[in-house]
């Protein structure tokens, strides 16, 4: 729960407050004056230290467990295994789809992936805790892992037939295309690797549960919580009002949320649990290892005639993670036939997860790079190429775009960049030792939708406060809340103060996929303007109201003071008329659900993602779009790649604040120079174990490799795709990027690296 | 808790009985040493604070040597005018080494004892064998994950890489390290592994690093540093070189050259082939490529850190030839 302040020029206030305003974050100085905790930082009477202990095998069978040596150690509180751990029952999956099996262990017996907990210590100290798991020794019966997806044990996966999309006959109009071609696309192991590491303070109150726990699901981890100790969904508490980073990995309760809960619950004291950085590597996962190929038949003219794709990804031998290799393939360019289909394959992992696009970002690596290599067969500019393939609709759901400013995109970014100066053959542009390389790949995103709740109370003071349990992990939730209810209600964003974070206030469902701008704006819209209704209706029907007598239809509130619309009679402050008619508050609750909404189906929209709207549904096909434009060097001595420009134009329709829609582009674009370039989790083929699992090792970009990045917006409002005409912000950004990179490096140097990252042993 | 108990030494002489105790480190900067704690890698019975020993980070240069006090931090001595001018290569070393915030923590001693990046040496809970950490246990770099291994200088008992900057520079420009009673060549100090991959640093038990001195020379005031690594900043070298020239009056024949070599060896490496090869020849770029190709002379790779053969050399031709251009 958090209250925020912000004061500002007057003259500037009105037009950077309003939606679309360039507003900056309202909790910006609550987090650099560190007046913003989180959720580790709650400080609490009798808490206690949990600190696990990791397989050291990826796949076989815990034989034995000696806890004598760790029981026994200084501070230490309790030793579990999976023979002492209270017993939890199965929770539903994301979907709301009932568990597989009655009971949950959150410490395993099977070991299906190195890392996995296996036991854990509590202790009084968090030192006596990290000395004391030390002293656990486990015993295994080692089996031989599938450690990834070359594996030879690996196989050729399980066919995922609800990816599998098809119209046309693919082959054959391939096999009859005059120019064709056909590549394979890797994209390795990938994390999150958010600052601010997983984990929890648990603590029970008789059978009431609070977690203070880093959340993009407050609601969803809540009913989480609830099914594995078999209390109401209202017993549990979850608080997380600010978050360090999530990129997708904090939206569910894992195995070690368990661990420090069931603790909590058997010591009867709170405990906090924190993954250390290693943990964070093995604890949940990162994006899936990705292979696709990539077959693309064209007239001479360079039209397309077919495309066939095949893609796998790995997931866990004990959980299913599908990346949707064909999510972009299937919708970026016009053809006439056409063939996606996807396996996924088990290795001994932790189950993989959802990091920023997942899906779109590795699909968008396969065709943005193949329709590259098109372009080179047939001697065309790549950006050309694109333009002759557009598609005019959705190519698989035949349904028209609800907006593409996707032309306009290239026609920004390609001005801006200076493209029309770009000489096409590889190898042809250098600047004394380094090869100069330019690159085009577009990126998409759909508009995910979903219903959303939020709470507006109008406070005597004439202040106002904004409640739901969503979530702002950066991305700026807290600041177009305020924005929104600001301009609805009429009054400065400095009389707002929104609170997120916990799940006790109005629900939200998760915050993913780019949809919680066009839920959360909307059902504030819709709660504020109720509120106003009521505040207007009350000014014209109390008797003891200024502006009864005055028989008028109407108010307005601007500036927080009300008035009849055309400035006539009295005016009044907020706060003025609830203390003449002897008001404490206006409480408006608002969403945007349909009216017979049943209360099984509300739990269902906030604690499930299974309630979230096709973008394809009715009439449209809504997605955000953008195109990347980057200027590589490679030194080519040393094959080191340096990305010296990138200008993107992105369309995520209307911007509800600039400043932070181009601070999420940019962090993403920044994302992707990253795996482009650096990241991979490399696997000791051994051992089937991350060997740098940390930051020192595993190579995020630093602020030496990023150049300036110029974000152009082009988008126009969406009606069709959220109240307020947005579309997704936050993930579209690093969609594309990777491609535009690669596509960079070939023109740099003659040499397609269709493995990312794209390292200098590579290159050299 | 994993108990240790803490000396805080107030003079040399304090550090120095103070270290001859069974299981006794010293801590300066402490980046290294607690990171190694975190890691269960480093156990010291006795930490001993070095850190508040009066006059033991002074920076004195002169034409003929830099004076350099173990306690001297790194982004001080990368900032030193004298340095900067006197010797670069040294300056440059130490300012594309590790990041901003490690720098002004870090010193020049405890820069010197860092230890390998060999990420199975660094994991004792998942990998036990590490002949570096537990002599005789064997090698689990070896058939694993070597992107980063050593090509020069590896035995059967150890491939790790030595990892540091500085010390490519200080055995380039023959620098030695002050010990009190011994004085020795940083070039020597370094061990590399051999049968006894457990012994890094020439240093026994009661020594403590008070200094180094490197002496001056026209190669080192003609000097740089060239560090490649696929992220621009804050990551160890795929291969870098410490190189010196001096010139003969007519501007292009080479008459003194220093070459060292980071990032492809189990130790700081002089490459001295390189060097003899080029003394007395023009400064010409066909000649500088083939010459420094000599410094692969022996390398054995292990499958993933094959690229470093082809790419040391191309490092030190090109630090050569970025000198000839600065004249
Ligand atoms: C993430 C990371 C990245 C890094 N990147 C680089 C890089 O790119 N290039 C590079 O060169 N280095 C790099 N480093 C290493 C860094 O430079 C060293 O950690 C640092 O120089 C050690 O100095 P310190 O004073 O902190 O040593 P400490 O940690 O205090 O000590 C290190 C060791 O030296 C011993 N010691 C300290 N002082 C003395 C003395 N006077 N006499 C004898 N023994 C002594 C200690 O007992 C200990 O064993 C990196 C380190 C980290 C953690
Ligand atoms: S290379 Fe050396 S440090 Fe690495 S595991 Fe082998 S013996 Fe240990």
């Amino acid at each position: 729960m958090t209250v925020h302040d912000m004061k500002h020029a007057a003259s500037d206030s009105a037009r950077l407050e309003a939606v679309g305003g360039r507003l900056s974050r309202v909790d910006g100085p609550a987090k650099i004056t560190g007046a913003a905790h989180y959720a580790f930082e709650q400080q609490l009477e009798g808490l206690t230290h949990a600190v696990l202990v990791g397989a050291t095998i990826a796949a076989g069978k815990v034989t034995a467990i000696d806890t004598r040596a760790a029981e026994t150690a200084p501070g230490v509180l309790a030793v579990l295994t999976p023979d002492t751990i209270m017993a939890l029952k199965g929770a539903s999956d994301w979907f709301g789809n009932p568990p597989a099996l009655s009971t949950y262990c959150p410490l395993a017996r099977e070991v299906t992936f190195s890392g996995q907990h296996v036991a854990a210590v509590v202790a009084e100290t968090f030192e006596q805790a990290v000395a004391a798991a030390a002293l656990v020794k486990v015993w295994y019966d080692e089996t031989p892992a599938i450690v990834d997806l070359s594996d030879g044990k690996a196989g050729d996966g399980i066919p995922i037939d609800a990816m599998a999309k098809e119209w046309g006959d693919a082959q054959a109009a391939f096999a009859a295309a005059p120019v064709r071609i056909c590549a394979a696309y890797n994209t390795p192991r990938e994390f999150q690797a958010a600052m601010e590491p997983h984990g929890l303070i648990a603590r029970w109150e008789g059978d009431e549960l609070t977690v203070w726990e880093p959340s993009q699901w407050l609601d969803g981890m809540a009913r989480t919580y609830a099914e594995w100790f078999g209390v109401p969904f209202e017993n549990v508490r979850l608080v997380s009002p600010y978050i360090g980073g999530g990129f997708g990995s904090k939206a569910l309760a894992l195995a070690h949320s368990a661990v420090a809960a069931a603790a909590a619950r058997m010591l009867g004291r709170p405990v906090k649990l924190v993954l250390n950085r290693p943990q964070n590597f093995t604890s949940y996962g990162g994006r899936a290892a990705t292979r696709q190929t990539v077959a693309i038949g064209a007239d001479r003219d360079g039209k397309i005639q077919s495309i066939v794709h095949r893609g796998v990804n790995e997931t866990a031998v004990d959980g299913m993670w599908v990346e949707p290799l064909g999510s972009v393939t299937s919708i970026m360019y016009a053809t006439p036939n056409f063939s996606s289909k996807q396996n996924v394959v088990r290795v001994n992992t932790v189950v993989p997860g959802a990091k920023r696009a997942p899906g779109e970002n590795p699909s968008a690596f396969g065709i943005e790079c193949a329709i590259d290599e098109l372009a080179y067969e047939l001697g065309l500019d790549p950006l050309e190429m694109r333009l002759i393939n557009y598609a005019e609709q959705d190519p698989h759901a035949k349904k028209p775009w609800s907006t593409r400013q996707l032309r306009e995109a290239f026609a920004a970014g390609a001005e801006a960049f200076g493209w029309a100066k770009r000489s096409n053959a590889p190898r042809s542009m250098r600047e004394d030792r380094q090869l100069i390389g330019w690159g085009v790949a577009a990126g998409t995103y759909p508009v995910r939708r979903a219903h959303g709740e939020a709470v507006v109370n109008i406070l005597a003071d004439g202040s106002v406060e904004v409640e739901s349990s969503s979530i702002d992990m950066g991305q700026g939730t807290y600041t177009i809340l305020a924005q929104t209810a600001a301009e609805t209600l009429g009054v400065p964003v400095s009389q707002v103060s929104v609170k997120l974070g916990d799940s006790h206030f109005a629900r939200a469902g998760v915050t993913g996929g780019s949809r919680l701008a066009g839920v959360m704006t909307g059902a504030v819209h819709k709660a504020a303007g109720q509120a106003l209704d009521e505040l207007i209706g009350l000014a014209l029907s109390d008797p003891r109201s200024p502006f009864h007598r005055l028989q008028a239809n109407t108010l307005v509130v601007k500036d927080g003071r009300i008035a009849s619309p055309r400035g006539e009679g009295p005016e009044l402050s907020i706060a003025e008329l609830m203390s003449v008619v002897g008001r404490e508050r206006i409480e408006a609750k608002g969403d945007t659900l349909p009216a017979r909404t049943t209360p099984e189906e509300r739990y269902a929209n906030y604690t499930t993602i299974a309630k979230s709207i096709p973008h394809t549904e009715g009439d449209y096909s809504r997605h955000s779009w953008c195109a990347h434009f980057v200027e590589v060097r490679v030194d080519e001595d040393f094959g080191t790649v340096r990305v010296s420009r990138v200008v993107s134009a992105l369309d995520s329709g209307r911007l509800y604040n600039p400043k932070l829609a181009e601070s999420q582009w940019k962090g993403g674009i920044i994302m992707g120079i990253g795996q482009a370039l650096l990241e991979e989790g490399i696997v000791d083929r051994r051992h089937g174990r991350i060997v740098n699992g940390n930051f020192a090792d595993y190579m995020l970009p630093t602020n030496a490799d990023i150049p300036d990045i110029q974000t152009i917006s082009v988008g126009i409002p969406d009606p069709h795709s959220s109240a307020l005409g947005g579309k997704g912000v936050g993930e579209l950004g690093i969609v594309g990027v990777a491609p535009a990179i690669a596509n960079a490096v070939f023109h740099a140097t003659g040499k397609r690296v269709r493995d990312l990252p794209i390292t200098l042993e590579k290159l050299i | 808790m994993r108990d240790f108990s803490y000396l805080r030494a107030d003079s040399i002489e304090a550090a120095r009985n103070a270290a001859a105790l069974p299981g006794a480190m010293l801590l300066a900067g402490g980046t290294t040493l607690i990171d190694l704690a975190k890691c269960g890698v480093a156990e010291p019975a006795t930490v001993i604070d070095i850190s508040h020993i009066e006059g033991l980070n002074a920076v004195d240069v002169t034409a003929d040597r830099a004076l350099i006090g173990a306690l001297a931090k790194m982004s001080h001595v990368a900032d030193h005018a004298e340095v900067k001018s006197l010797f670069p290569a040294v300056s440059e070393a130490l300012w594309q080494a590790a990041s901003a915030q490690l720098r002004n923590m870090a010193t020049i001693g405890g820069n010197l004892m860092q230890r390998t990046r060999c990420p199975y040496f660094r994991d004792p809970a998942n990998f036990p064998a590490c002949n570096k950490r537990s002599p005789g246990s064997g090698c689990s770099a070896i058939g694993g994950v070597t992107l980063g291994h050593a090509v020069l200088g590896t035995s059967e008992a150890c491939i790790a890489t030595y990892p540091g900057d500085l010390a490519v520079a200080l055995v380039a420009f023959d620098a030695e390290v002050d010990l009190g009673e011994r004085k020795l060549k940083v070039e020597d100090f370094f061990l590399a592994p051999g049968a006894t991959a457990e012994q890094e640093h020439d240093i026994r038990p009661g020594e403590v690093i008070t200094a180094i001195e490197i002496p001056g020379s026209a190669a080192a005031r003609r000097s740089t540093y060239l560090k490649v690594r696929d992220r621009q900043s804050y990551e160890f070298a795929a291969a870098s070189a410490a190189v010196g020239l001096e010139l003969e009056g007519d501007g292009r024949t080479i008459r003194d050259i220093r070459v060292a070599l980071g990032g492809v060896a189990t130790k700081p490496w002089r490459a001295r082939a390189v060097e003899e090869a080029l003394k007395g020849k023009a400064l010409d770029e066909a000649t500088i490529r083939e010459a420094s190709e000599l410094a692969m002379e022996g390398a054995v790779d292990h499958g993933a850190n094959h690229y470093k053969i082809a790419l040391a050399p191309r490092v030190i031709a090109r630090a050569i030839l970025k000198l000839g251009e600065t004249a």
